[in-house]
């Protein structure tokens, strides 16, 4: 039996928002079982990847190619990649007032999940109740993994939560909807070293054969928690250097510099230290 | 963005007529003073009732169209039957209701809604009520739950001593046409220190184009006592005007706790005109649940008098407007004694050129001490082409009245669209959670099947709305 791997391969990217460009041609792929980190300064393009990848409509694609499984998606609406098994984590996830979580994770799964679980359900009142009875349990399992209490069922999406809880809600719909490439943009930040460390401990739960992450982030933190085995780092709209772990570990010890003149764009250079000296004075 | 979405819903529910309804009694268009007299005859009423009707009507000739609000002038009033009536009898058991009706009432869903949790049903079919259940510890407990003209043979003193006491015929024009050609509509009493633990309701459904629905409804609420009564309206769809006026009086003795749900969908050329109001005396608690979709033209604005000190009111209404309606709706608070607290929610959303306005009094009277009152209304546009206003009129006499006024505008953003949509979500099923969600501060107060059926309701308007 040959086993399918869902691989997510970016070609030659282009990308502009309102006619300014961000990407300028980025390669990366990613597969099932693989964990890529994303690593750059602000105003690197990293988002712009994630939004890009996910099909947020303000994003242009000026060129290059999105595939998934050697399909393109880049005419696919989000909810369209999301049953292809993209999901994104989101840097500042959105308050939708009046939806429960509960339920709304319940629309979503049986949307990404598709026709197999709604014939079930059609099949009577009963089928309906299993079904619903499942999912409560799935769900309840996930919400204490992610340490939310059982009040988050019916609280509305994210309205209301602090910064932490919001960040926790999105790995929880990621461990509920099961995507098989998971696409985190910055889910570290805004959060302390021990929400770091609960939220990372069940993505690296997560992680295993059946699911490819690429996580976005510009410190290094979420890393001693999450092992990528694939380093990338990304400055002006490119992917500039891609390694291994050993490469995070380097910008560890030297920071964005070292980068930065192994780059020789002074432009590049300036950004870069301006970072390091941001991420020192917040830490 | 475009994406095909297919909703699990059946269309036909929404949209249908009996073809073999047979009318007896059916008059022809325009109203004048014998055709009241021939209402009154017909319903074999007493002197007084015909008196009224016909003071009424002088009233309404005279009394010109309100200049404020939506837009009357398409109204003709001449091309409108004001009565009509399917079956002489009124029956009381399932099995003698004309099978014809029973399919109209099977594609609405009301045997199932009874067999859940109904206690009465009393389901309005043109004029006259065909179909009156009450259960029999109801009975017991002296509970009357009755269609209106039923009431008035019944129980012809207590229906006098309270009829058109809240809303008097001179009140405004279509109270005073509806005084005039009144027909059907709920009459319920309430025993002091009487709950009704089951909601009441009543099914009301317009089938003859061009027919005029007057039903009238009387709630009376003794002392201490409890009831929740609920009227849906789904009507089908017609080319040409179609006039419903309808008055509800309510009245909360002191003490009794009295809600009044309706969820209304009229087809888009109805125009709904309604007074309602209701008396809350001392410590008494009054509330209006107020859900309003389809019509031409609704107007429509509940209203509460707080009459004894601690009386309680709550007004809380949803407007949807699609293309070519106006929703002109909203609820008056007025404050007649001291110490009395109301607060009105108000949601409405606004899509392809549809309009909603938002009308409200809060009146605090001299000497009423300690009010407290709270107001929001927050309004939905769907696209720049629909609109919304607000009109909230304050009267506050007293200087220690507590009174807040919040007021949003709101527009549904790309990102959040985006959002929901990256979970696997169509943009139209989006679009509708994100409607749904902003009316759940409504939906969450009604019975579940009314609130699957005001999302099923809200999913239909808002399909075609991708593009």
């Amino acid at each position: 039996m040959i086993l399918l791997l869902t691989t997510l391969e970016i070609k030659d990217l282009h990308v502009s928002i309102e006619g300014k460009q961000i990407l300028k041609g980025v390669n990366l792929k990613v597969s099932q079982g693989e964990i890529h980190a994303v690593m750059g300064p602000n105003g690197s393009g990293k988002s712009t990847l994630a939004n890009t990848l996910m099909g947020h409509p303000k994003y242009k694609v000026d060129g290059g190619d999105i595939l998934v499984n050697g399909e393109s998606i880049v005419g696919l609406t989000p909810d369209l990649r999301a049953r292809k098994g993209l999901f994104l984590a989101f840097q500042y996830p959105l308050e939708i007032s009046g939806v429960p979580l509960a339920q709304f994770l319940r629309t979503a799964y049986r949307s990404i999940k598709g026709d197999g679980q709604q014939k079930t359900e059609a099949k009577g009142v009963g089928g309906e109740m299993i079904s619903a009875l499942a999912f409560k349990k799935k769900f309840e399992e996930k919400l204490k993994e992610v340490d939310l209490d059982a009040s988050f069922a019916k609280r509305y999406l994210n309205e209301g939560f602090s910064g932490g809880e919001k960040k926790r809600a999105e790995i929880l719909q990621m461990a509920i909807l099961q995507p098989s490439i998971a696409i985190m943009d910055e889910t570290d930040s805004g959060l302390d070293i021990d929400a770091i460390r609960k939220v990372a401990e069940v993505v690296a739960h997560m992680a295993g054969p059946e699911i490819g992450v690429l996580l976005i982030t510009h410190y290094q933190r979420i890393l001693e928690y999450i092992k990528p085995q694939f380093v990338h780092i990304m400055a002006h709209g490119r992917i500039f250097q891609s390694g291994g772990p050993e490469l995070a570990k380097m910008l560890e010890e030297r920071g964005y510099e070292w980068i930065a003149g192994d780059c020789g764009d002074s432009s590049v250079r300036k950004t870069l230290t301006t970072h390091v000296m941001r991420e020192a004075v917040e830490s | 963005m475009t994406t095909t979405q297919t909703l699990d819903i059946d269309y036909t529910k929404y949209n249908f007529r009996d073809s073999d309804a047979t009318y007896e009694y059916k008059f022809p268009k325009g109203l004048n003073r014998n055709v009241v007299e021939q209402i009154s005859k017909i319903k074999n009423e007493p002197d007084w009732m015909r008196q009224f009707r016909l003071r009424s009507y002088e009233h309404f000739m005279k009394r010109p169209l309100p200049m404020w609000g939506g837009d009357l002038t398409t109204l003709n009033f001449d091309e409108m039957l004001y009565y009509a009536s399917p079956t002489e009898k009124k029956s009381r058991s399932w099995d003698d209701v004309p099978s014809y009706i029973k399919e109209t009432f099977d594609k609405l869903g009301i045997p199932e809604a009874e067999r859940k949790f109904l206690g009465g049903v009393g389901a309005q079919y043109e004029s006259e009520v065909v179909y009156h259940s009450l259960r029999e510890d109801l009975a017991k407990k002296g509970i009357i739950f009755a269609d209106t003209d039923t009431a008035l043979r019944e129980y012809p003193e207590l229906f006098k001593k309270h009829f058109a006491t809240v809303v008097p015929p001179e009140d405004n024009k279509f109270a005073a046409l509806n005084s005039a050609v009144w027909s059907g509509g709920s009459f319920i009493y309430v025993p002091e220190g009487v709950t009704v633990d089951v909601p009441l309701q009543a099914y009301f459904r317009i089938n003859t184009q061009n027919m005029g629905q007057f039903e009238r409804t009387l709630i009376i609420a003794d002392k201490n006592s409890r009831v929740h009564y609920i009227e849906g309206c789904t009507a089908p769809i017609y080319s040409t005007d179609s006039l419903h006026s309808a008055v509800v009086e309510i009245i909360a003795k002191p003490g009794a706790h009295v809600r009044y749900t309706t969820i209304q969908n009229w087809s888009s050329d109805v125009y709904n005109l309604v007074t309602k109001r209701a008396y809350a005396y001392g410590n008494a608690t009054m509330e209006w649940v107020d859900g309003n979709l389809g019509s031409r033209l609704t107007m429509k604005y509940p209203s509460i008098y707080l009459l004894g000190p601690g009386a309680k009111g709550e007004i809380l209404s949803v407007a949807f407007a699609g293309k070519g309606q106006h929703q002109d709706s909203g609820g008056k608070v007025i404050h007649l004694a001291p110490y009395t607290t109301s607060r009105i929610t108000s949601k409405s959303i606004s899509k392809d050129g549809g309009r909603t306005t938002y009308r409200g009094l809060l009146h605090v009277a001299k000497g009423a001490k300690g009010v407290k009152s709270t107001v929001r209304c927050d309004a939905l546009l769907l696209d720049e082409y629909s609109r919304t206003d607000t009109y909230p009129y304050n009267e506050i006499n007293e200087d220690d009245a507590t009174t807040t006024h919040e007021a949003t505008v709101g527009k549904i953003g790309e990102d959040q669209l985006f959002y929901l949509m990256s979970r696997g979500v169509s943009e139209q099923e989006a679009l509708s959670m994100i409607v749904m969600g902003f009316m759940e501060p409504f939906t969450k107060e009604l019975p579940m099947e009314y609130a699957i059926e005001l999302n099923r309701l809200i999913q239909l308007e808002m399909a075609g709305s991708v593009g």
